[in-house]
């Protein structure tokens, strides 16, 4: 119409403010990366009406290089260490600072309003700077990151007036005990999100309960262990909205008028479709829930020690419509049995170890893995802890769920073979991957060949993030994977005899993803330097915690520990001595 | 298993070796630190389960000593998830007071399974007889009260909370007597 009669539409002629509006519909961070590779003007209006960004590694790009990139940005994810460090991996200080990108997008007056880190370390400093620049600020999600005391919680508590979200998980925090929640003004009146489970100290009883008073957007609250049941039940009270809960403590006497209060209460609660915390619990107390367990869709257990098998699966009997389910390993295979044939809607199942230290004693076998998969065949995404695997096991799983997008085993004893064949698992892992064609991140354990590496290069075409301990027997394992696993963007290995020729083989494999781990193989300091070199795209970073300076170690030493990534800024500058930027 | 107390020796010797020479030019086994030499040791190890599996299925595996970020669970995990109970608990020893007793004495709260045991022993043990505890009254017909305190800092009447919560917020008794104890208790809300 507006044309005339006009063939071709020079999309030029668009203002831009059309583009934009139209670039509003598009949210994935992969599509507005694609959009501003179009033109230049394209790129322009992407540039200046982008809002969310995504940084997979901090050190990729440096916070005045994206605020210049981006000067709209509002929501930022960041992420630090690597994975490795969950598990004491990476030494205290290796990095990851969170004050440079605070004190960067303050003096750029950036309109900051969400902010979301996992392994980050994260200052009081940092957490007061943050609170008192941007006063449009709305969401802070830490995720196991540490460096904070409750110091720092108090100031974005009294300092963001427009607060909805604060939520820590499993952050390691020094509590300076309960005031800070004190420090949220009276006028603030507009959290959606507070979840303090994992803070260790006290908490001012009274203020919570008139903070969650004058909240009544609040959706999602999760207690630390110092809050008892009767506060939760007036917090129930005053919360029936919620829609996410998380316990503190949960014992009481069963036969108490606080029980009876909270029983009524919770029954109020017809919202409640996530619940986790029972960080100390009574069993006698679990029956008072169960009339919300019939809508539940998320269940989290994996802290709650003090129940058992039974008690377990006589709650989970009533919880047919759980879709993610975390649980430790007292549970049994039994019931998970019993798991299998309440939920048939599961999608995602977590079987944490309850004694994470005695390596030599899972409650679950592979027995139990396979009730569920012949159970419940929305499986998608599987975390199992377990005392041992088999490939018959595996193969029935392949069958049972074609679905899974994260597969992640974990056999207590790193290198077990099947037990009732002697045999490596490579043919129950290779079954996964085959069957599996979605498949993106796949952690390995067990008695392992380079066999299963072949398979993994064969067949896992979608594969993001592959996870590897002690497996393997030489290079090709490494090399079946580098060249066979087209959209791979993390690898972390350790334990493996993995050495130069695989690192070296395809240097410009390292560019199309996000980073490498290697600690413990075969690799030489000589190989990373080469690697170095001919990559200057890429941060190689030697972690060395031994006594010995770079200069008197031999190129031909083996390498304790290398993380490489690529970067657009060259070597970072807060590297701590002990890592080495070659 | 000896191929696992080598390795485990293995990786203290390492860590606390003093030697003379540069670092760096002694071999690699000894140069590095001791986790790398766990492959060798732990395939030993697997081959000797190996033996021991044949057609058994589930044999014991070996345990698995300090293997670092082994298994791999979060640290936070692994520092938030109380220990598992093992079958002999440590003792939960309280110091007990009487008034007008010339000394204390120690009880391990974990020797009792409940209220009446822990009483009957109080009562051997200091000579006097509690009365009968009722939730309203505390306990009637005596002029004792066992109380205790908390970890608060507060001082209970011993009966009213459930036992597992008693013993582990106990932090010591006293056996109250006289118009104190009758106070206690005794008509209050």
């Amino acid at each position: 119409m507006f044309w005339g009669s006009r063939k071709t539409i020079d999309m030029n002629y668009f203002p831009d403010e059309v583009l934009e509006h139209v670039f509003d519909f598009i949210t994935s961070h992969k599509d507005r990366n694609s959009v501003s590779l179009v033109c230049k003007s394209w790129y322009k209006i992407e540039k200046y009406s982008r809002q969310r960004v995504f940084l997979g590694n901090c050190y990729s790009i440096s916070p005045e290089r994206l605020i210049a990139r981006f000067p709209g940005l509002k929501s930022l994810i960041l992420k630090g260490k690597p994975h490795f460090a969950d598990f004491n991996l990476v030494p205290d200080d290796w990095g990851g600072f969170l004050y440079p990108w605070i004190k960067a997008m303050a003096k750029s007056r950036i309109g900051l309003e969400e902010l979301r880190l996992k392994r980050m370390v994260v200052s009081d400093e940092s957490l007061e700077l943050l609170s008192e620049s941007f006063p449009n600020f709305k969401s802070l999600v830490l995720v196991s990151c540490e460096g904070f005391t409750t110091d720092g919680l108090a100031a974005i508590a009294a300092n963001c007036r427009f607060l909805r979200e604060l939520d820590l998980q499993e952050n390691e925090v020094e509590d300076h005990r309960g005031y800070w929640l004190s420090c949220f003004p009276g006028s603030c009146t507009s959290l959606v999100s507070l979840n303090f489970a994992c803070l260790k100290g006290e908490i001012n009883l009274a203020s919570l309960e008139r903070l969650v008073a004058r909240s009544p957007n609040l959706k999602s609250l999760r207690l630390n262990r110092a809050v008892p049941f009767d506060t939760l039940q007036r917090l129930l009270i005053r919360a029936p909205q919620l829609v996410d809960l998380g316990t503190g403590s949960y014992i009481h006497d069963p036969s108490s008028e606080a029980y009876n209060k909270l029983k009524a209460a919770i029954q109020n609660c017809n919202s409640i479709r996530s619940l986790s915390g029972f960080l100390e619990v009574a069993p006698c107390c679990m029956p008072a829930i169960y009339p919300i367990c019939e809508n539940l869709t998320f269940l989290n257990l994996s802290y709650a020690a003090g129940l058992q098998s039974n008690e377990l699966t006589r709650l989970i009997h009533h919880c047919r419509k759980l879709q993610r389910l975390w649980i430790l390993d007292c549970i049994g295979d039994k019931g998970l049995g019993v798991v299998a044939s309440t939920c048939k809607e599961l999608q995602e199942l977590r079987v944490f170890p309850s004694d994470p230290f005695d390596a030599g004693n899972a409650a679950v076998t592979e027995e139990g893995l396979v009730l569920v998969s012949e159970g419940c065949p929305k499986l998608n995404s599987l975390l199992y802890f377990c005392q041992q695997m088999t490939n018959a096991a595996l193969i029935t799983v392949a069958k049972n769920c074609t679905n899974f997008i994260r597969f992640r085993l974990c056999i207590l004893d790193p290198i077990k073979p099947d037990p009732v064949t002697n045999q490596p698992l490579d043919e129950g892992f290779g079954a996964i991957v085959r069957s599996c064609k979605g498949l993106k991140r796949l952690s390995l354990s067990g008695l392992l060949t380079d066999q299963v590496f072949y398979y993994i290069g064969m067949y896992a075409k979608k594969l993001e993030m592959l996870s590897i301990a002690f497996a393997g027997n030489s290079d090709k394992g490494m090399l079946y994977v580098l060249n066979g696993c087209k959209k791979l963007r993390k690898l972390e290995i350790r334990d493996c005899p993995f050495g130069d020729t695989a690192l070296l083989e395809d240097m410009g494999k390292y560019e199309t993803m996000r980073s490498l781990w290697m600690s413990t193989c075969e690799v030489t300091l000589g190989a990373c330097k080469v690697l170095a070199k001919k990559m200057p795209s890429l941060n190689v970073e030697i972690i060395n915690e031994s006594e010995q300076t770079e200069f008197n170690l031999d190129d031909r030493q083996k390498v304790d520990k290398m993380y490489l990534y690529r970067t657009l800024v060259g070597h970072r500058k807060d590297a701590p001595e002990f890592v080495w930027l070659l | 298993m000896e191929n696992t107390s080598a390795y485990q020796n293995d990786l203290n010797l390492k860590a606390t070796e003093l030697r003379l020479g540069l670092p760096g030019t002694t071999d690699e086994e000894t140069a590095v630190p001791g986790v790398r030499n766990n492959k060798r040791p732990l395939q030993e190890v697997a081959a000797a389960a190996d033996e021991k599996c044949g057609a058994n299925g589930k044999s014991a595996p070996p345990s698995k000593a300090q293997i670092v970020g082994w298994p791999p669970v979060q640290s936070y995990r692994k520092n938030n998830l109380p220990a598992k109970k093992p079958e002999t608990e440590a003792g939960i020893y309280v110091k007990v007071s009487m008034d007008g007793a010339p000394y204390l004495r120690k009880i391990d709260l974990r020797v009792y399974k409940g209220y009446s045991e822990l009483l009957q022993a109080l009562e051997n043990m200091f000579k006097f007889t509690a009365g009968e505890y009722s939730e309203r009254e505390g306990y009637k017909g005596s002029d004792y009260a066992p109380t205790y305190e908390d970890k608060d800092g507060d001082w209970m009447l011993a009966g009213d909370v459930p036992w597992q919560m008693f013993i582990t917020s106990c932090k010591r008794l006293r056996i109250m007597k006289g118009s104190e104890a009758r106070g206690l208790g005794y008509g209050t809300v």
